[in-house]
């Protein structure tokens, strides 16, 4: 259908590299298509550049002896040569894959074999490093490029090369044939494979979903109709574009819609350089907002007293003006009249310091946003929207419309995507936008995609208004010993909302009751011990101390008086740590590995259970660049 | 080739002898250790080579140009910057501030110039903004560029220090004790950044430090005091070995 209907509309146009072409015609130098700052200044880059570079690097790789189908991965900060790079390779027959730039040495090797990479594009040294180090290099792999010097002169590996040098081959081989690289264009079918896009790899091992042009610009078409995206908006891009709602907007949405696409200076910078853009589009997993909104809460506990008696009069008018309009409830003229004025005096400030002012298109999507912190923004008037997809099928099949926002929905389908429902209530789709399988694994291909139904492992539920309500992944649903279900998603979404906890994770299947592992916030928990005259050495040090038990206990209990009788917490304990990537403990966008969790720290889950008031812990924990520590502690389990 | 020669430095505090005797020749391109116990004169010996002291007796030749009795401004001007055991920075400006500081040997632009931002005045400044944005970006500290020096944690002050000592363009630069008061983390960051002033820019290091695993990692060679003398001299692993230091650090067993 998606595919179908652009082709009618806009014929030919149904690749990435022919998307941009026809930008890159029709704006040529008038308009910014990527906007980077360098050196303090935004520098742009106009659509024809953009198209030209592209140009390059596929000539560049041709000239490499590329050859079609053969992967290319690209692992890199968010900079613009990602993006040349990852055209540049589609249309020179290659196959992008992107990872995560904070990946391990390990999981990069791994990741390398498993979609038999033979072209690297590297950011730096630090990248290059992860691919040079490793002792499991595949055998695959043909040359490495990297786009910074810096670092890199005493390297004599014969396989790297620098970006320059990929270019200058590109411009060289360009020179001899000069027509190759449109040809290859116009001869770029929307039914070829795109990318290889990693799943998250929540429950299980990471694979590589296959998509093509077609189904993702499809997709892309239909998502940003949707959500109102135009031509004339900023966005920036500072999420990993391994994630593939990255990929989604800042290559997709952005070719078909052709806005500007923003590059923050440094993975430091991102709030300053978001302020200074204040873009109109942002789309980012839940963990991002989450964060966003914990961080206010921490600046306003620092603040002035002046500031804070704005903050605590005002938000909680906000608050519930947001409930009610979540709840489509009619707001009194007198709360709205108060929200004026707390639009006046607070929020119009907090958008501003938080850059987003101009947000117009605020999405979340990747998993599910708690309910207090979606309250939270729109509270602050920035009218956030549910996304819900999966990479498998080109990420969007469900989204809120303009005003038909709910808190708890994940609004109603994308055209063209149907829906249905598993006997055990699991959420079956069906769209042209799903995938072709995954890489080299025709199994786990069978066991997601049946009948054209992709199984989404979902468990979900429709409302009288059509709206999608995804409860949590149908593994994590807990039995509990009486019989009763319980999705631990939403009660642990609403335990994190508080600006102390950055991960919990709810324990209770097959249990008479529920209790729950709480990690805490380092950054925050390290004020409030300075605030509070706590004197500690390291985390663990600090969460084991019975004050800190205190505070969280009061947190939980605060939580478990919104929450109904059966979903209530009884019992908690503090990890001695905070959960990882590196540890395996996590996914590389921030979802906690269940199973990975539960299965490490089963003693101490196995104690909650039991009469034990607290547990001597002795073991060690991986740091960074091979080093470990040895760690000796007391954790200590609360009653609520 | 050499670069830096100080040859029989001595310098007296009173009767308080500091430096006795001290040579050594510091060549071009190299990263140049001076370790040794407290007390021993470290950073006498850096305050010599800077021009914060004048020693009593010996001689101090940077390419070829006797510096012994020069005053440190114009040590400067030749090439000489230097960061500070005790951060000296400017706490109430802000790191963009402190680095354009950095750049004052090379502005030129006079009173009513400057004062007015006329033209002239105004592209030099462009200029000189430009080659401090390139610091900032070799150093990283792109995050903090506009904050105020004195809010700013330790291990990214004494970064901003490193920082306003490249400003100055050296061909030599000295640190004292880069890395003090460093933890794990900040210490490899600034050992990194040592490593590349050194090679990507091609500066000339003469550092003091104590941790001695960094030392022994980073410098071709190496100095050591011990009360105002040299007690040996060469490369890392050379000096690992050596009996005096040794003892100097360790103390000597009874027999």
């Amino acid at each position: 259908m998606s595919d179908g209907k652009l082709k009618a509309e806009n014929p030919g146009e149904t690749t990435f590299a022919r998307l941009l072409r026809k930008s890159a015609q029709s704006y040529g130098d008038k308009k910014a298509a990527l906007r980077v700052k360098s050196l303090g200044i935004w520098q742009e880059t106009s659509w024809k550049e953009y198209y030209e570079k592209v140009e390059l690097y596929s000539m560049g790789l041709l000239s490499l002896g590329i050859g079609k189908g053969d992967s290319v991965a690209i692992i890199s900060n968010n900079q613009p040569s990602s993006l040349y790079a990852l055209i540049g390779a589609e249309v020179a027959g290659g196959i992008p894959v992107a990872l995560h730039k904070d990946s391990t040495t390990a999981e990069v090797s791994a990741l390398l074999i498993q979609f038999n990479v033979k072209y690297v594009i590297a950011e730096d040294q630090e990248q290059a490093d992860k691919i040079l180090d490793s002792k499991l290099t595949p055998a695959t792999l043909k040359k490495i490029v990297y786009c910074n010097p810096r670092g890199m002169r005493s390297y004599k590996d014969e396989r790297l090369l620098s970006v320059e040098q990929l270019c200058l081959l590109g411009a060289e081989l360009k020179e001899r044939e000069p027509e190759t690289f449109d040809k290859l264009v116009s001869g770029g079918d929307g039914n070829d494979i795109a990318i290889i896009c990693t799943t998250s790899g929540s429950s299980g091992p990471q694979r590589g979903a296959l998509l093509t042009h077609g189904s993702i610009i499809g997709m892309a078409a239909n998502f940003s109709e949707c959500a109102g995206m135009r031509a004339t908006d900023e966005f920036v891009s500072f999420l990993p574009l391994a994630w593939f709602g990255e990929l989604m907007i800042s290559v997709a949405a952005a070719l078909y819609t052709g806005f500007t696409v923003n590059f923050p200076e440094s993975p430091d910078t991102v709030m300053a350089d978001l302020r200074e853009i204040g873009p109109h589009i942002i789309f980012a997993p839940p963990q991002i907002w989450e964060e966003i909104a914990s961080t206010v809460q921490v600046k306003m506990m620092e603040s002035t007293p002046f500031k804070r008696f704005m903050y605590n009069s005002f938000m909680p008018i906000g608050e519930s003006f947001a409930a009610n309009r979540l709840a489509h409830k009619p707001v009194s003229l007198f709360l709205s009249l108060k929200y004026r004025i707390a639009h006046i005096a607070l929020m119009r400030a907090l958008r501003d310091r938080l850059g987003l002012s101009r947000a117009r298109v605020a999405l979340t999507g990747g998993s599910a946003l708690g309910s207090d912190a979606f309250r939270f923004f729109h509270a602050m008037g920035v009218s956030l929207r549910q996304v819900y997809g999966l990479t498998e099928i080109s990420g969007v099949s469900f989204m809120h419309r303009n005003d038909d926002i709910k808190g708890a929905t994940v609004g109603l389908p994308l055209p063209g995507t149907e829906l249905s429902f598993s006997a055990e209530g699991e959420i079956l789709l069906k769209s042209d936008g799903i995938f072709k399988g995954y890489y080299e694994d025709e199994a786990a291909t069978a066991k997601a995609l049946k009948d054209g139904w992709l199984h989404t492992g979902d468990a979900g539920s429709l409302d009288a208004d059509g709206h999608l309500t995804v409860i949590d992944r149908l593994e994590n649903i807990i039995r509990m010993s009486d019989g009763s279900l319980l999705a631990p998603q939403a009660i642990e979404s609403k335990l994190k909302f508080s600006p102390y906890i950055s991960e919990a994770l709810l324990v209770g299947a097959n249990r008479p009751c529920l209790v729950v592992l709480v990690c805490l916030s380092g950054r925050v928990m390290g004020k409030w011990a300075g605030d509070n005259k706590i004197s500690y050495s390291t985390y663990s040090d600090l969460v084991s101390k019975p004050e800190v038990y205190d505070l969280i206990s009061q947190e939980l209990a605060k939580a478990n008086r919104e929450l109904p009788e059966n979903a209530r917490i009884s019992r908690f304990t503090l990890l001695y740590k905070e959960l990882d990537p590196d540890d395996d403990e996590m996914t590389r966008t921030g979802k906690v590995r269940r199973q990975v969790v539960e299965k490490r720290y089963s003693e101490i889950i196995e104690a909650l259970y039991s009469e034990a008031e607290s547990l001597e812990i002795d073991t060690e924990i991986d740091l960074q660049e091979g080093r470990s520590a040895r760690i000796q502690s007391r954790i200590l389990f609360r009653n609520l | 080739m050499t670069q830096l020669s100080c040859s029989d430095i001595q310098l007296n505090f009173g009767g308080v002898r500091a430096l006795s005797g001290v040579s050594f020749e510091v060549r071009q391109g190299e990263i140049f250790a001076i370790i040794g116990p407290n007390g021993a004169g470290k950073s006498s010996m850096l305050n010599c080579i800077s021009g914060v002291y004048t020693p009593q007796n010996g001689r101090i030749v940077f390419e070829g140009t006797d510096i012994t009795s020069l005053q440190p401004y114009n040590r400067s001007k030749m090439g000489i910057a230097r960061s500070f055991q005790n951060i000296a920075l400017f706490k109430g400006m802000t790191v963009i501030d402190n680095l354009m500081i950095g750049r004052h040997l090379h502005q030129h632009a006079g009173l009513v110039q400057g004062g007015f931002y006329l033209g002239p005045a105004r592209n030099e400044e462009i200029r000189h903004r430009k080659f401090v944005e390139e610091i900032i970006e070799f150093l990283s500290i792109q995050g903090i560029r506009k904050k105020v020096v004195g809010t700013l944690p330790y291990g990214y002050q004494k970064r901003v220090e490193l920082a306003r000592a490249l400003a100055l363009e050296p061909k030599i630069l000295l640190l004292d004790e880069p890395m003090a008061g460093m933890n794990h983390e900040e210490t490899e960051d600034m050992a990194r950044f040592i490593v590349e002033t050194n090679s990507e820019r091609g500066i000339t290091v003469i550092m003091i430090e104590h941790d001695m695993g960094v030392v022994m990692d980073i410098s071709d060679s190496v100095c050591v005091l011990d009360f105002g003398r040299k007690i040996a001299s060469g490369p890392p692993e050379e000096i690992q070995k050596d009996p005096h230091v040794i003892k100097a650090y360790l103390g000597e067993e009874d027999i």
